[in-house]
């Protein structure tokens, strides 16, 4: 689709055919191949440049910044970075729990807010337009305006042994998270375009709401599936505003916040970049990775979030 | 039909019209219970502490406390209003969001125009421009921290043509704009992706008839794919402007809101009252006045789409 459409779509590029009274286009593809070069190395090179250095000592990383050898992997190229790190901070740790979250953030979000969506757009029943407007509502608030009193409250609450306060906890790095409006409206719209018929069918064959939820409009929904997990996993794994808040403990610190507690914890010559460029490659180059896989559902993703709004 | 079908208990095989009946009445329970977990969790971790920002802005609350909280009324605010870095703060998210807003959105643009064109490598070049966005803004903020040394990266490759570089993170007329470069550089990736959705949905057809009527190029784009992408347009703007409102995980680590408070946004200066200093009821205050410029720019956003559909 986005071939056929690339090429009308873009007024820079002449059509192959020249019709009488058209003036060339203004840039040709050799200019926008250039530019693309140029971009790609402003956008690519710093990223080399973190992964690269991970596997250097500190001065060569230093001296090597004067010339192409800083996005080159050459001199003294080894190991010593990523285990340095292991020493400083108990790395594997982090990197569990933030697993951990996001993995039980995101598959309880897919739960809840399915569910949620599938009563509001499937099932009749008296209140559903309010409760709708009211999810939308939200979308406006960024979770920023009400960190701080969220970060009171979650103070405030008893927790479920009975003592004050969720603070400290991997449940409060989870809970306040499964449920999400966006996701919400994400599982409404498409649950909006599955034909009602279906229900209808499996209603005469005695089937319930949850059933008919379960075995037939969850199956038929793996594209909002695939995109609400994508645009809730990001945001999971790369939280910290709130774990920094809630969290003190190392033991539930998430790998994000890890990253900036490790800048305060080097060493006595100074700050170790060499290991902070590796912690950083550590928990970028799977995501990374993770993305070039798939590229597609990932764009997809994001492209649908938009425009919609 | 008759009246005693419809008070009947659970018949699984009941033809459709005795079922619809049952359907409406265990209807609601279902559709109660597939609610209950999201309304449980979105009122007690999004509506209540919503409430709680208004509520707290007018006490005295703090994080830990032995006494309950005592309402002060505007107390909070007034102290907000005499402080210099709350004015501080306000103004740098404010010139951080106006600066931001259009140059990122139209390098945006230019990015998703270039990756649009018919030229082979479309999809390494998207993907390569939209890698830092996956990029966590923590590894980004770490990376641009160490390139901005005053002997880092950045300054080496300006010596190299001959230009000293500035103290970019230490000089207080030269963080903010740091801190501006890196963030642009890190998201704008993701609003060219919007871009190029809004730009793929301008019909072909329309581009024909313009090449057919002799328009150039540059009078394509403004009559065909300009007017298409108001849409996107407004989108783009709205989100950038509150993503840029929320200013805050690059400047604690970066700069901790210095220096000199150059740096200091709402949102820092938020965490930084109600986490670092335990003063919820003064952090509420700030959080209300972050809450009330969000407000301003999506009842905004509201009027010109509106605007839009109704000339439609």
């Amino acid at each position: 689709m986005s071939d056929h459409l690339a090429h009308v779509a873009d007024p820079h590029v002449e059509p192959e055919i020249h019709r009488a009274g058209e003036r060339p286009s203004r840039l040709r593809p050799i200019t926008v191949m250039i530019l693309r070069i140029v971009l790609c190395l402003v956008f690519g090179l710093p990223l080399i440049f973190m992964v690269v250095s991970s596997f250097k000592p500190d001065n060569q990383i230093f001296a090597d910044l004067g010339s192409w050898a800083a996005f080159l992997p050459v001199g003294e190229i080894s190991l010593d970075n990523y285990i340095g790190v292991g020493e400083r901070v108990p790395f594997a740790t982090f990197m569990l729990n933030s697993i951990l979250i996001t993995v039980l953030t995101v598959t309880l979000g897919l739960i809840v807010n399915s569910m949620a969506a599938f009563a509001l757009s499937r099932i009749e029943f008296r209140g559903q337009k309010v409760i709708l407007a009211v999810v939308l509502a939200t979308l406006i608030v960024p979770f920023e305006t009400m960190a701080l009193p969220l970060l009171w409250w979650v103070n405030t609450i008893p927790y479920f042994d009975g003592s004050q306060g969720w603070l400290d906890t991997y449940e409060v790095q989870i809970v306040p998270f499964i449920a999400n409006a966006f996701s919400i409206y994400l599982f409404y719209q498409y649950f909006d375009s599955i034909p009602k018929e279906l229900d209808e069918a499996a209603t005469v064959d005695g089937a319930g709401w949850f059933r008919i939820y379960r075995s037939i409009v969850m199956p038929l929904a793996g594209p909002a599936i695939a995109t609400v997990a994508i645009l809730t996993f990001l945001p999971a794994w790369n939280s910290y505003l709130w774990p920094l808040m809630v969290v003190q403990s190392e033991d539930l610190r998430p790998v994000m916040v890890g990253l900036d507690y490790f800048k305060q914890a080097t060493g006595s010559s100074g700050t170790a970049w060499g290991q902070i460029m590796a912690y950083a490659s550590m928990i970028t180059v799977p995501i990374l990775a993770l993305f070039i896989a798939f590229q597609r559902a990932f764009i997809n993703s994001i492209a649908s979030s938009g425009v919609k709004g | 039909m008759s009246a005693t079908v419809v008070s009947e208990p659970v018949a699984r095989t009941a033809p459709a019209r005795r079922g619809s009946h049952k359907r409406n009445r265990r209807s609601t329970s279902v559709a109660i219970a597939m609610l209950v977990p999201a309304a449980v969790l979105m009122i007690t971790f999004l509506i209540v502490p919503i409430l709680l920002t208004f509520g707290l802005a007018f006490t005295n609350a703090r994080l830990i406390s032995p006494v309950p909280a005592r309402f002060v009324g505007f107390d909070n605010f007034v102290r907000l209003f005499e402080n210099e870095t709350f004015w501080r703060s306000l103004i740098n998210t404010v010139v951080f969001t106006i600066v931001i807003v259009p140059v990122q959105s139209g390098l945006a643009l230019v990015l998703a125009l270039l990756v649009n064109a018919r030229v082979r490598g479309t999809n390494f070049f998207r993907t390569v421009y939209f890698l830092p966005v996956v990029t966590s803004i923590v590894v980004v903020s770490m990376l641009w921290l160490f390139m901005y040394q005053p002997n880092g990266l950045l300054n080496s490759i300006l010596a190299q043509i001959g230009i000293q570089g500035p103290d970019w993170l230490g000089d207080p007329s030269w963080a903010l704009f740091s801190i501006i470069m890196m963030s642009i550089w890190q998201a704008v990736g993701f609003h060219m992706i919007i871009w190029l959705s809004g730009l793929q949905t301008i019909p072909g057809e329309l581009y024909e008839a313009a090449s057919l009527d002799g328009a150039n190029g540059w009078q394509q784009f403004v009559h065909v794919t300009w007017p298409g992408l108001r849409q996107t347009a407004i989108f783009i703007l709205i989100t950038i402007t509150i993503a840029a409102f929320s200013l805050f995980s690059q400047v604690n680590i970066m700069t901790q809101g210095g220096p000199l408070d150059s740096t200091s946004t709402l949102v820092f200066l938020a965490v930084r009252t109600g986490f670092g200093l335990q003063q919820t009821g003064l952090a509420a205050a700030i959080s209300l006045v972050f809450f009330a410029l969000v407000l301003a720019v999506s009842l905004l956003q509201r009027y010109l789409t509106r605007d839009k559909e109704a000339r439609r």
